[in-house]
């Protein structure tokens, strides 16, 4: 029996407080996330369970228990309190999928930080813009990757603490601490008091215009993350789950950490990139039950052919999802033929903190449909023009939520007037907090859908310029910037262009300076430049010269007219397109 | 060979490795497993060797493992140039 039971019997009388029943969960109980994934499942006496499997390149393997968990996040609370950080300080978690990634983020939970993990293979340019908004103080990191934070240290005068948890510790340089956490166990540690608003997570996202933003979360959202692991993840006690995403990124942290964590359950974390068949001999070894994946993920196995999965006993897994942009319906049938199980879609975000629409274990699958509200969610897709709720089956509209769901991001860091943006019908001075109180605005996601006369969401695309390229979100004004940053590029424009695997991939198209000519040498120098300076998923996959950019009468680069070209689609009103 | 493998490491080095770097990279340096090429930027590597040598690696052979090291990187262009 799955733990939801039954998706529409759930509907009536929904109460966020099923979450407490889940959690078994008393008031007077502190409400602190590093503490609820380890302490509170030690006290509950399940100190010896293991919560974390962990390998890595190679034979590199780790195990930890909660018990471990404890302790050691215990460890990084106490250090980071003796280096002067403060309850409210944003500590940024800069590493691979370590395993000291896992517990220092709950070792900064634990003594009140505000955890920002960051994607390891963000270049120097992405990790200064948003350390720099964020007014990070400290940052844990490990010797691969401390190079790009002493590249900008003189530009974060926020920036105090640098700790170094992997690597050869003569490599340092002055003003680096060394931690390794499995030499500090620390028994007791007091932690912080923090209630339901207090800031817990904050998670960089982009947009399509302006620099990445920070979606500022808070420790109430585990009500959120705790009934949706539950219910559509169905995670169960004796569960070793999986789930691919990586903590840089909200999925790696909500269900990645959080969720299963929270429940106690048994996870499994791979860090050494992805190939079909170590995936496969991973999910055999472990005998993994319940695997979170996305849809790149799962259209690259397909790629990769069925002859690999049945070389692999994979007959542990009993359950599967996705997640990060719309499933396909192939991938959905594909799964049910190589598995015998489909994966589960599930759309949220960021902002979102958790799972909004989604399919449920034993509700019927429309291959290629994201599914239905969360109970508790009201959803609806919002007319195009009028912004009011459309009634008619199969319209395309923009999906939006009424406000005030527990995981729902606060604020946008330091951009009130961009978070109030994102609220139809809010006031212009209204707060953050009149926003996401408010029960007749509509919080708008910026993605468009449709809705059929069964009550099933279908995706349709971005209400914007946006590029999810394998489900991570790319803003084209901050690859643009960049890309000008190159000595022969005079301007630039840049788009998603339709790929088979990755949904989406990064194309520029650009003007050069006189001087310069194209050729495969100049075109790899501008990959590598953008690579190196944001990061690998922003590169540009390929790169169109042109004598100059379609621009608007007023001189505004038109990407969506260059994007209707990549996508074959009607570019629309092109009346203010300059003329020749 | 020798000479791609020379080519090869000569632009691991000038992309991939940082210049306060005293590590020596050689042939058989791991390069994904060590760090040293994050996974996530094999991508613009493969973009090099598929530009410099005139091939196309399929996604499916251009893994960590194949990419490892700059010889067994040769190896897989090798196989590729027919």
């Amino acid at each position: 029996m799955s733990n939801i039971k039954s998706y529409e019997e759930r509907l009536q009388g929904f109460d966020w407080d099923y979450a407490k029943e889940v959690l078994d969960w008393q008031d007077g109980e502190l409400l602190n996330i590093g503490h609820m994934c380890s302490d509170r499942i030690c006290a509950k006496g399940h100190a010896d369970k293991t919560a974390l499997i962990w390998e890595g390149f190679g034979d590199a393997t780790a195990q930890y228990t909660f018990n471990d968990l404890r302790v050691l996040s215990n460890g990084f609370a106490k250090l980071l309190q003796d280096q002067g950080v403060e309850p409210g300080d944003r500590v940024c978690l800069f590493m691979d999928k370590v395993p000291a990634l896992y517990v220092s983020f709950l070792g900064a939970l634990k003594m009140g930080g505000v955890a920002q993990p960051l994607f390891s293979a963000f270049g120097d340019d992405s990790l200064e813009v948003r350390l720099a908004s964020a007014e990070t103080k400290a940052i844990l990191t490990t010797q691969k990757h401390v190079k790009k934070v002493r590249k900008i240290l003189d530009k974060l005068p926020a920036l105090k603490t640098i700790i170094v948890v992997e690597g050869n510790p003569a490599k340092l340089k002055d003003g680096e601490l060394f931690y390794d956490m499995n030499e500090h166990r620390v028994e007791d540690f007091e932690c912080f008091q923090s209630g339901p608003e207090s800031q817990s997570v904050l998670h960089y996202t982009s947009g399509t215009t302006g620099q990445p933003k920070g979606a500022q979360h808070v420790h109430s959202s585990v009500w959120g993350q705790a009934l949706t692991t539950s219910w559509v993840l169905d995670l169960h006690d004796d569960d070793i789950y999986w789930c691919t995403a990586d903590p840089g990124w909200v999925t790696g942290t909500s269900y990645g950490i959080i969720g299963p964590w929270v429940l106690g359950v048994t996870q499994c974390v791979l860090d050494s990139g992805f190939t079909a068949a170590r995936w496969y001999k991973f999910m055999q070894d472990n005998k993994v039950t319940v695997w979170y994946s996305a849809p790149t993920a799962i259209r690259s196995l397909m790629r990769d052919g069925d002859d690999l999965v049945k070389k692999h006993d994979l007959s542990a897994l009993r359950h599967l999802c996705s997640v990060g942009e719309p499933l396909n319906a192939e991938a959905v049938v594909w799964s049910e033929q190589v598995f015998g199980k489909a994966f589960l879609d599930t759309f949220w975000q960021t902002e979102t903190g958790a799972m909004m629409i989604t399919n449920y274990p034993g509700m019927k699958i429309k291959p290629g449909s994201m599914g239905k509200p969360f109970p508790g969610i009201t959803a609806a897709v919002l007319d195009l023009k009028t912004n009011e709720p459309v009634d008619e089956p199969g319209t395309v509209g923009l999906i939006a939520f009424r406000p005030g769901w527990p995981s729902m991001f606060r604020e946008y860091r330091n951009q009130h007037d961009v978070y109030r943006s994102k609220f139809v019908g809010a006031a212009d001075d209204a707060t953050p907090e009149q926003c996401r109180l408010d029960p007749d605005l509509w919080y708008v996601s910026g993605d468009r859908a449709s809705i059929d006369a069964d009550g099933y969401y279908w995706f349709v695309g971005r209400d914007d310029d946006v590029i999810n390229t394998g489900g991570h979100l790319v803003g084209p004004f901050e690859i643009e910037s960049a890309l000008i940053e190159h000595e022969a590029i005079a301007e630039a424009a840049v788009v998603g262009k339709p790929d088979e695997v990755n949904m989406e991939v990064v194309k520029a198209f650009i003007t050069l300076h006189k001087g310069f000519e194209f050729d495969d040498m100049l075109e790899l120098s501008v990959m590598n430049f953008i690579r190196k300076s944001l990061s690998p998923l922003a590169m540009p996959q390929e790169i169109e010269v042109m004598e100059k950019l379609p621009k608007t009468r007023s001189g505004k680069i038109l990407r969506r007219y260059l994007r209707s070209i990549e996508w074959g689609e009607d570019a629309g009103d092109l009346s203010t397109l300059e003329d020749d | 060979m020798d000479e791609m493998k020379a080519e090869v490491l000569e632009y691991v080095i000038e992309e991939y490795v940082d210049e306060d770097d005293d590590d020596e990279v050689t042939y058989d340096t791991a390069l994904i497993s060590s760090g040293i090429v994050d996974s996530f930027s094999m991508v613009s590597l493969k973009v090099f060797l598929e530009k410099k040598y005139k091939i196309s690696l399929p996604d499916s052979e251009a893994t960590p493992e194949a990419f490892d090291t700059v010889n067994s990187i040769c190896d897989l262009v090798v196989k590729h140039q027919g």
